[in-house]
């Protein structure tokens, strides 16, 4: 037969469309799909391992003002920061970032650090006689070692 | 002897699915010389190895371009296992085959795409690249992307299927193999797309050999030749035939690749009814001793090399790829001569051009 392609192209005028019929259908996302990095700050240590691990430099955080900021357009969805994550509070939305005019920064702000457990006065007292103690027994060693 | 013109070519030409540039001398309508100019899109992406730790480095090796992602991921993580000296278990050389092989299927297919568009077949390249978005579905549903996959790591690899999905994909690809063979039917066989590949393109087996072609190009011209039969991933434990052909043309490159999608169905089949179970990762502790070591991969455009160098630190002294575009590209000057202008983007077309890895 010459014409091999006739078979195609009259099958293809009374088959469904291939393409999906997008805002009335949505598509569905597998399970495994990679769309966009979220956080669970509650649980984040602020060690900074995925500002470090991360291959195109899209996170930021910081320690001090308790933040993890994350650069949308620069996101490269490779899920490093998340295999390598201590405290397992980073994961994967399956949902893609929405395009935009402006380059998306997303700031995600933790609690407020708790405050530092008060100490037994007791305990204190004790530590505060060592620390005499030893600067006395540092001075002393340094007078003998003068003369 | 006719008036001569240059008339540039590229890098942005509609039948070009990336930007290459040639200078083609033009003597009426006939081809006397062509001079190619890269680096239009050079991004140094081997220069990066050098800023960042060789285990993120994959990440950034397999973004070297979007169709052979995954072989690039693999190549590299391969070179830096042989560094270390480390052996991968049994299942993740499997896993590794199977997405390979799968984007050998993708690459392929989207070649065929594009070939029809070239020889201006429009609904051809349509159909071929509806069956391709199989295959990128299957990707989605085993690695979670559909382009660049992300599964590489040193010492196997980051996820595993599990085995109903294997199935599935075998039956997948069973029922696209029916459909595949009719279309492939239509490029083998129809008058049309004869017309305009047979005896288009010649590149002999001595020139094959002098200019260095490698992948479907070189085996098209008659050489038997393919870096899979080096063992490396699973390749060693599965049998499959080099696929060759002696027409020396267009049609006979066309044929090869088309006997390589086939192929790589039959090497998934094999490789699933085989699949080990196991571990999925070595893991592999501090950084590399100091050393290198070369890795030789066949990508579904050729034979591609990977050659890393540590000096004992965490980033790589040096990163380097030869890709299958650069080796083919004097084959490619070499059929373009005395060519009509007409065949031009055609025979560009036909060794599978992928500049991205070319000029990384």
């Amino acid at each position: 037969m010459i014409m091999k392609f006739t078979k195609f192209a009259l099958k293809n005028l009374f088959r469904k469309p291939v393409t999906r019929d997008y805002p009335n259908v949505k598509n569905e996302f597998c399970e495994r799909t990679r769309g966009s990095v979220t956080i669970n700050i509650e649980d984040c240590i602020y060690c900074g391992s995925c500002q470090r691990k991360c291959p195109s430099g899209a996170i930021t955080v910081d320690r001090n003002a308790r933040t993890w900021t994350i650069d949308r357009m620069g996101c490269v969805q490779c899920e490093n920061c998340i295999n390598n994550c201590p405290k397992k509070c980073l994961h994967m939305d399956k949902h893609y970032t929405t395009p935009d005019f402006t380059k998306t920064v997303d700031t995600f702000e933790g609690p407020p650090a708790p405050p530092k457990p008060a100490m037994d006065p007791e305990k204190l007292a004790a530590l505060k006689a060592a620390a005499a103690a030893k600067k006395a027994a540092a001075q002393k060693e340094a007078q003998k070692s003068e003369e | 002897m006719g008036n001569r013109t240059i008339v540039p070519f590229g890098p942005q030409h509609p039948v070009l699915p990336e930007p290459i540039h040639l200078d083609l001398v033009l003597e009426d309508e006939k081809v006397i010389e062509a001079i190619p100019k890269i680096g239009y899109i050079h991004r140094g992406l081997e220069s990066l190895a050098k800023k960042r730790d060789f285990n993120d480095y994959v990440y950034v090796v397999e973004r070297t371009c979007g169709i052979c992602s995954f072989m690039h991921g693999m190549g590299y993580v391969e070179s830096v296992e042989r560094i270390f000296d480390v052996e991968i278990p049994d299942r993740a050389k499997y896993l590794r085959t199977i997405w390979a092989e799968m984007s050998r299927i993708h690459s392929h297919l989207l070649w065929l795409g594009l070939l029809a568009d070239a020889f201006g077949f429009e609904a051809l390249f349509y159909q071929c690249w509806r069956m391709r978005e199989q295959i990128l579905d299957m990707f989605e549903e085993s690695t979670g992307g559909r382009v660049i996959f992300s599964v590489n790591k040193i010492g196997g690899v980051l996820k595993d299927m599990p085995h109903e999905m294997l199935l599935k994909f075998v039956n997948n690809l069973n029922g696209m193999e029916k459909e595949l063979r009719a279309l492939t039917d239509v490029f083998l066989n129809d008058y049309t797309v004869q017309s305009r590949l047979r005896g288009v393109g010649i590149l002999t087996k001595e020139q094959a050999v002098t200019l260095g072609a490698v992948g479907p190009m070189m085996r098209a011209s008659g050489i038997e030749l393919d870096t899979r039969k080096l063992g490396y991933a699973a390749y060693g434990d599965l049998s499959f035939d080099i696929i060759t052909s002696k027409d020396c043309d267009s049609y006979a490159r066309c044929e090869v690749r088309i006997g390589e999608i086939f192929q790589a169905f039959d090497i998934i089949r094999q490789a699933v009814s085989k699949i080990p179970e196991g571990e999925l990762i070595t893991p592999v502790k501090g950084n590399p001793p100091v050393g290198e070591a070369f890795m030789r991969v066949e990508q579904p455009r050729g034979e591609a090399i990977y050659y890393s160098r540590s000096d004992g630190s965490k980033f790589l002294e040096r990163m380097r790829i030869r890709t299958p575009t650069f080796a083919n590209l004097s084959p490619l000057l070499e059929t373009l001569k005395n060519a009509e202008l007409a065949d031009v983007p055609l025979l560009i077309l036909t060794i599978d051009p992928c500049i991205s890895c070319t000029e990384r």
